[in-house]
Parts: C-alpha cells; sequence; structure tokens
C-alpha cells in the first residue's frame, strides 16, 4: 500500500517514453482456424462406422472402374458350354470353397460319363475333381434293393468334356499344328456313328461325352456297357494300318505321329476326323479348344476359360457384367445427382430468396411434379421414345421428380439465412441479388445439398435396379447391363445355381449399407447444431 | 371448424393435382399408335366395334367384311366419352393386348386381382407393426446398453437391405433350402384356405421385415425423446412405476407421430409392392400392373396408374390430417 500513497506526486524520472515496438497487439492466435468443411471432414472422420463406410464405398468405385479393363471378357461375350458355370479362384483351387466346382450326388451313369472324361484325358482334364468321389450305399427297406449312388464334385468346367464340331481341312490342319507346337491333345479319336449312343440319333446321340459302348434302351435313354472288371469300353474309330494308303478315313483322318494300337497282332490307327460336307468333324476337348481358339484364332486376350464370379444362365462372365454393370449405376446415379444438384439449388434458391408469389406458384408446381409417380413417367417415355433410348428415358424420370428435395433443402436454408443480419449489412452495403445469393447466402446450403445428394445416390442406384429387374427398362439393346438385370437373370436358377444371384446381390447390399452409414456420418457431420459439441 | 376446413383444401388439392396427372397421362396415352385387341375364334372386327362403341374410333372402312381402316376421334372428345362411360356405366375401357384379358372388362380384372394383393400386405400390416413397435419400445427403454445396439444392428441391416435381395433370401433359404414354404403362390380363389395362406407367408415376410424396420427405428427415436422429457421425471415423482409412466405418458406422446405412418401403410397396403409380387409370382395388381406396361395395355394403364396415383395421393394426406386429429395442439398448415 506504501506506493500508492503519494500518487499524485509520482516523481518525473519514473516517466519514460514508450517505444511503439513494445506495445503488445492482439495476440496472434497460435491454433489453426478450422473452416466449415475442415470441422465437418474432422466430425466425419471420428465416425468409425462412416470411414468404414467410405472405405468400401472406394473399393467398390474402384472394382467397378478397374475391373471391366482387367477382365479379357465384355459383356456381350457369352460360351454355350459354360452356362451357369461355377466361380473358381486359383487361391482356393485345393479348397472345397470357391473351386469351380458342385457338389453332385448322382447314380452310376451319370458319375460314369464324368468319370471317363477323366480317364480318357489321362487326368488332364477330369470331369470330377481330383477323379475323388464316394460311394452312397443305402437299401431299401421294403424292396431289400440296393442303390448306389456317387458323390463327387463336379468340374463345371470340364464337365463339357469334348464336343463334335465342324471344321474345315485349313483349320483342321491348324489345330494339328498348334498341337505340335504346345504338346497339348485339343483332337481325340472320333466314333463311328454306329458306335455313337442310339447310332447318333436320340439325346446322346451328338453327345461326344460317350466314347465308349453304350446300349440304347429307349431313343431316349441308354445304358452303358462294362466289361468283367467293370470298366467302361472304349469304341474309338479305327482302321487298320494295312488299308491306310486307300481308306480316306485313315490317310486323311489320322494325325502324323500317332501309332495306333495293336490289337490282335494288326496295328490299327485311330480315326480322328469324321468327312463332312467339305470339312470334317472333330471331337475335340472343350477346355483345350477354348484355350486354342482365342489364343491362335481369335487372340482376344482370353487365355483360358477361368470364371472368378462363375457364368450366368447364358455363359456370360458374371464378373465383366457386374462391374461394367456396377460402373454404369455408379456413372449414372452420379450423373443425375449432379443434375438434379445444380436443378434444385438454381430452383431452390429463387424459391426461398424471392419468397412471396414466385415461391407460391414455384411450390406449387413442383407439388404437383412429386406426386407424379415415377412408374407413370418411365412407362410412358418408354412408349413415347422407344427402346432404343433406355438410358435417356431413365435420366430423365429419375430427373424429373429427382432435383424437387434438393430445391427444398435449399429453400429451407435461404428461409433461415436471408434476414440474417450479415445479409442485411451486405444488402445495405450495396450487394446485388447475385452477389447476395451465391456468396453470402448459398454457401450454407452445400452442406445439406452434399449430404442429401451423398444419400440420392445410393436410392438412384437402388430405384434403377429395381426397374431393370423388372424388366420394365432393359439396357442390353445398349450393350450395358444392369445389376438387376444379372439378378433377374439368376433367379430363375435360384435353386440350383445360387451363385448367379449371390454375387450382384452382394454387391447390392454392401453398397446400400456401406452409403446408408457414409451417408449418416456426413449428415452428422454437416449438422451445423453438432459442430463444436465435441471440443 | 378449422380442421374442417383444412381437410377440404387439401381434399381440393389432391383432387386437382389428381386430375392434372391423370389428363397428362390420359393425352400422352391417346397420342400412342392405338392396337386392337383381338381374339381366337371370335369375329376379328370384333375389337373395332369395342373401340368404336367407346368412342376411341370412328368411320370404319370395311373390306370384304373386314375393317381395314378407321378414323380416330380428337384426344378431347375421346376425354369425354371416357368420363362419360366411368361415371355413367363404370366402365374404364376393354384389355387390348395382354392376351389373357383381351376384350374383358378392365375394371372387373382389376377387382378379380385385388384380394391377394390386399391380403399380402394386410398380413404383412398386421405381423408388422406389432414387432416394429415392440422391438422400437424394447431398444428405446434399453437405450445404449447391449439389446439396443443388437436391435440396431437388426435394424440398419433390415433397411439397408435391398427388397429383392431379401425376397431372394426368403426363397432360397425358407423356400428352397429348408423346404418351409411352397415356392410360388397357390392359384386359385380360396384365399383363406390355410395352404393358400401358407404360400403366400413367403411374400409376407418379405414384405414386412422392412417396414418392421422402419416402424422400430421411427418408434426408437421417437420413444427415446420422449422418455428425457421433464414431465416423465414428474410422472415418476408422482409415484408411478417405471412401466405406468412408460405406458401412460410416454408411449401415448411418441404416438402421435408413429400412428399417422401406421394408417398410412394401411392405406397403401392396396398398392403393394411390384417387385415382390413379380418375385414371388402373385397374381395381384402388382402384376397386372407390370404386364400392362410390357404388353402396352392402355386402358390397363389407365385405371392402374391412377389406382396407385390415387393410392399415394390419400396415403399422403392421412398423415397430415390425421396428426391434427390425434393431437389436437398441432394445427397443420396453419400459419
Amino acid at each position: 500500500m506504501n506506493n500508492n500513497i503519494n500518487l499524485p506526486e509520482i516523481p518525473r524520472d519514473k516517466f519514460r517514453f514508450v517505444e511503439k515496438n513494445d506495445l503488445s497487439h492482439d495476440k496472434k492466435l497460435e491454433t489453426k482456424p478450422v473452416g466449415y468443411f475442415k470441422g465437418a471432414f474432422l466430425r466425419f472422420c471420428k465416425n468409425k462406422g462412416a470411414i468404414v463406410a467410405a472405405c468400401v464405398i472406394i473399393v467398390l468405385i474402384l472394382f467397378a472402374i478397374i475391373v471391366p479393363f482387367c477382365t479379357p471378357y465384355t459383356v456381350s461375350y457369352f460360351d454355350e458350354h459354360y452356362k451357369s458355370a461355377m466361380p473358381r479362384s486359383e487361391l482356393f483351387k485345393n479348397t472345397s470353397f470357391w473351386d469351380g466346382c458342385e457338389t453332385k450326388v448322382q447314380n452310376k451313369f451319370e458319375f460314369t460319363v464324368q468319370y471317363a472324361i477323366g480317364l480318357e484325358t489321362g487326368g488332364k482334364h477330369n470331369g470330377i475333381k481330383n477323379q475323388e468321389y464316394e460311394i452312397i450305399e443305402s437299401v431299401d427297406e421294403t424292396t431289400g434293393a440296393v442303390n448306389t449312388l456317387y458323390k463327387f464334385r463336379r468340374d463345371s468346367i470340364e464337365t463339357v468334356g469334348c464336343i463334335y464340331k465342324d471344321f474345315s481341312f485349313k483349320e483342321y490342319a491348324a489345330i494339328q499344328q498348334y498341337q505340335d507346337e504346345h504338346n497339348v491333345q485339343v483332337i481325340y479319336p472320333t466314333i463311328d456313328l454306329a458306335d455313337r449312343p442310339n447310332g447318333g440319333n436320340g439325346s446322346y446321340g451328338g453327345d461326344a461325352k460317350f466314347y465308349f459302348k453304350t446300349t440304347p434302351i429307349t431313343s431316349l435313354t441308354i445304358s452303358i456297357d462294362y466289361d468283367e472288371d467293370g470298366n467302361i469300353i472304349p469304341v474309338y474309330s479305327k482302321r487298320p494300318v494295312s488299308s491306310a494308303s486307300n481308306d480316306m478315313y485313315t490317310s486323311k483322318m489320322r494325325i502324323e505321329g500317332e501309332d495306333g494300337v495293336e490289337i490282335d497282332g494288326e496295328r490299327y490307327y485311330y480315326t480322328y476326323a469324321k468327312p463332312k460336307g467339305a470339312g470334317v468333324e472333330l471331337r475335340i476337348n472343350y477346355y483345350e479348344y477354348f484355350v486354342y481358339n482365342h489364343t491362335q484364332v481369335l487372340k482376344d486376350g482370353i487365355e483360358s476359360p477361368h470364371f472368378l464370379f462363375g457364368c450366368d444362365t447364358n455363359g456370360r462372365d458374371i464378373l465383366t457384367c457386374l462391374a461394367s454393370g456396377a460402373r454404369f449405376s455408379f456413372l449414372f446415379a452420379i450423373a443425375v445427382a449432379v443434375v438434379n444438384m445444380i436443378v434444385g439449388a438454381i430452383y431452390g434458391s429463387i424459391e426461398g430468396y424471392y419468397g412471396g408469389k414466385t415461391d407460391l406458384i414455384m411450390e406449387r408446381l413442383s407439388d404437383i411434379l412429386s406426386a407424379v409417380p415415377m412408374m407413370i413417367v418411365i412407362t410412358l417415355l418408354k412408349y413415347h421414345m422407344g427402346t432404343a433410348s433406355q438410358i435417356l428415358v431413365l435420366f430423365i424420370s429419375f430427373f424429373l421428380t429427382g432435383w424437387i428435395g434438393m430445391a427444398g433443402t435449399t429453400r429451407m436454408q435461404f428461409y433461415r439465412f436471408k434476414n440474417q443480419e450479415y445479409v442485411l449489412a451486405a444488402r445495405t452495403l450495396g450487394a446485388k441479388d447475385g452477389r447476395l445469393i451465391f456468396k453470402h447466402i448459398f454457401p450454407n446450403a452445400i452442406g445439406t445439398l452434399v449430404t442429401s445428394c451423398a444419400l440420392i445416390i445410393p436410392s438412384m442406384i437402388y430405384s434403377e435396379t429395381n426397374l431393370t429387374y423388372l424388366g420394365i427398362i432393359n439396357l442390353a439393346s445398349g450393350n450395358i447391363t444392369s445389376v438387376g438385370t444379372l439378378i433377374a437373370n439368376g433367379q430363375g436358377a435360384l435353386s440350383t445355381y445360387p451363385h448367379i444371384t449371390l454375387f450382384p446381390s452382394v454387391f447390392l447390399v454392401l453398397l446400400m449399407l456401406s452409403f446408408n452409414l457414409f451417408g449418416n456420418g456426413l449428415r452428422d457431420a454437416f449438422n451445423p447444431s453438432l459442430r463444436g459439441a465435441e471440443g | 371448424m378449422y380442421m374442417f376446413k383444412y381437410v377440404l383444401k387439401r381434399l381440393g388439392l389432391m383432387l386437382l393435382t389428381f386430375c392434372v396427372i391423370m389428363l397428362i397421362c390420359f393425352t400422352l396415352i391417346k397420342l400412342l399408335p392405338i392396337s386392337v385387341p383381338r381374339e381366337m375364334g371370335v369375329d376379328v372386327n370384333i375389337g373395332y366395334f369395342r373401340l368404336e362403341q367407346r368412342g376411341y374410333i370412328k368411320d370404319l372402312v370395311f373390306q370384304n367384311g373386314i375393317v381395314v381402316g378407321f378414323t380416330r376421334v380428337p384426344i378431347l372428345t375421346q376425354l369425354w366419352y371416357y368420363i362419360k362411360r366411368i361415371f355413367t356405366e363404370g366402365d374404364f375401357g376393354i384389355g387390348t393386348t395382354i392376351a389373357s384379358y383381351s376384350l374383358k372388362p378392365v375394371w372387373d380384372v382389376f377387382i378379380e386381382k385385388l384380394p391377394p394383393t390386399v391380403l399380402i400386405n394386410v398380413y404383412s400390416t398386421i405381423i408388422g407393426v406389432p414387432i416394429g413397435l415392440g422391438l422400437g419400445i424394447i431398444a428405446a427403454l434399453k437405450k445404449n446398453k447391449w439389446q439396443d445396439q443388437l436391435i440396431n444392428i437388426i435394424i440398419i441391416l433390415l433397411i439397408s437391405l435391398p427388397s429383392i435381395v431379401l425376397g431372394l433370401l426368403i426363397q432360397y433359404f425358407a423356400c428352397y433350402k429348408w423346404g418351409w414354404f411352397p415356392i410360388i403362390m397357390d392359384s386359385g380363389y380360396d384365399y383363406f384356405s390355410w395352404s393358400m395362406f401358407k404360400s403366400m407367408l413367403p411374400a409376407v415376410f418379405a414384405l414386412c421385415l422392412g417396414s418392421i424396420a422402419g416402424y422400430a427405428r421411427f418408434t426408437r427415436a421417437e420413444l427415446a425423446e420422449v422418455l428425457t422429457n421433464d414431465f416423465m421425471l414428474l410422472a415418476r415423482t408422482k409415484g408411478l412405476t417405471r412401466g405406468q409412466a412408460t405406458i401412460r405418458h410416454a408411449m401415448r406422446n411418441s404416438m402421435v407421430v408413429i400412428f399417422p405412418s401406421i394408417l398410412s401403410e394401411f392405406i397403401s397396403v392396396l398398392s403393394g409392392s411390384l417387385i415382390i409380387e413379380s418375385m414371388f409370382s402373385i397374381p395381384g395388381v402388382g402384376r397386372l400392373y407390370l404386364d400392362s406396361i410390357t404388353y402396352q395395355d392402355y386402358d390397363f394403364f389407365m385405371l392402374l396408374s391412377g389406382f396407385y396415383c390415387l393410392v399415394g395421393l390419400v396415403a399422403g394426406i392421412v398423415i397430415d390430417i390425421s396428426y391434427g386429429f390425434i393431437d389436437p395442439r398441432i394445427r397443420m398448415g396453419a400459419k
């Protein structure tokens, strides 16, 4: 207290001039300012579910972008022999899951046909995986008859086995050359017509899998003949060597360097082709032929029949179809969402900013538009625009009602902010309408717009999937496939080949789930009431 | 009196919207090429006569007793005949291109197809509403405990599962794998027999699982909010048990929001789901609508579009109006 006693008489020498440099102004904040978007981003990052969802979405988008470039197949490619082929991954080939096989329990006839494929190719192409099988015997209690069934895993690619196919002599020579160069066997000895099931007629007559002796029962059913050891009896077409020079069958149809077999002291050559028209009919192993055809003839980049996700009921590669369907869905949904957002933002801005009569009229207009059921719009557009421009139909009908929600959000934000002090201040300072709208008020609506954009994308994909599933929109004419088309295709075979619907469904579920979580996270992050709530 | 005015205003607006939509629809359809119904074994001209009788075409040109040409009536005149026939004879037109309903009155076919759709949706509502509400109440009462989290996960899963996938899952597991239900719905008109009920169940489940999730989420959010209110604390201080307070005070208040949505669901049971009906081969209105779209059967399309449009509009205003009736404090549309 002593210091204050002589306050009015402070000695002069106690005073001195301040140096301007010493003046301390307001301290500059050392922390960085957190802007609106940065804050939203930080809040978003705290939501673990949303982060995971965002990662899943990125993976799905990458899948849609990259995979169509990586697979050699195209959407229009199909192979009728590989209809409903099972999915096969090289990683799992030694397990009994995702190995391109399906478990079958069949009678001896069916089993033998599959087993014989492996026998003929020397284990190179096994219709039954690793030629492993289990015998299941059951005794019928009333009759006492023993019922034998075979349980095995059928390889859905190799089960095609051999087929008969017509070639010209030139192609025949080319295949033979390919065989020599690559040391593989494409052509297998043919079967004389008389030895084919039912003499080449009936339901099995054209089936090249039967290279062994069979006995017809009816025109539709046959039985397999076995020798005393229970083995099948091959009935390859062969001609004695002695008649090789003059017999068309043996001179032209045998393959150079193939020595044939010796039966009862006489050499026979196998016949590898049957003359047909101007060319020959060959019995080819379809797997090897597929490889030959795609690597040597078509040169379309396909190296072997290998379908990671299997094939659908038309024999199209599901992976390719799914990826390009997904790519279309994403592109389409994003395009529609962006257009919706732009139109909705402009419409909503005008509505909200000017208010009054303008607002009333514009609201009524969007009210009526939003009451129009989308199905009616799509159908009428489809009728009028024809089947060729279905993407446009889809686009217009999604756009017609899609922007209304966006306009509503923008309008709300405008009503909230247009009378706030800062806007009034800007107006007083002479800001024009355009500047007020875009510079001062609209940025407040961006957050909610982005959120509704993120929420509208999955709903677009969902509606598009539904419409293509129902067949109302058919994109096949534009050589595009859609997830909905894939599901509809697989639904008919749901009981036997669930994998056709599995992959598109999994894609759809992942997409919906992650977009829902992502959208919720985004909504929370942009919600102004939560701003700064977590410090 | 205020409510009455409000309801009238809403109804008027709804009718206006409905008329505008249907007018546009009618005009656009009448601009399309006309298709003439044909039926095997019947006079080839009968389709033309029926259309002429309905005022769609006139001046038939005959050649060897077969109609080869006609003039189309102006669209506004057609519209007049169309409306007149609807109001005087209840005639909405005849089937043209859907082979099985060719030349049959559209309205009769529609009435015949209505029961399966309505039944499936009624069953689905009967099963879905109690389970959905129950799950929501449990989740709200046990908020942030494991029960709540479990129910939340189920809700998110069910909401995110598209109805296509849900339908496929039920079809694959319940129908094929475990063989609980027949794969497609029984034919015939004995809608209340046990086997018919059983064959409807897969579709019912596919329909109600989605709405269960919706109700549960809605109830949980509403009830959880009401439970934190001060009057709940007051109710407990008065000496009510937790159960009494929840049922008498919290539930009643949360029902203000939940009940209208149940009501609107009851109205929209008529419309059903195109996806579910086509997936489970339900011979209902949805299938008929799909067929009319695929085969371009215009009279069917007009009738069913009007029907769907009306159902949607009515369901929308019922929500708004019922708010006012349930809770008189809410004055919808008030300034």
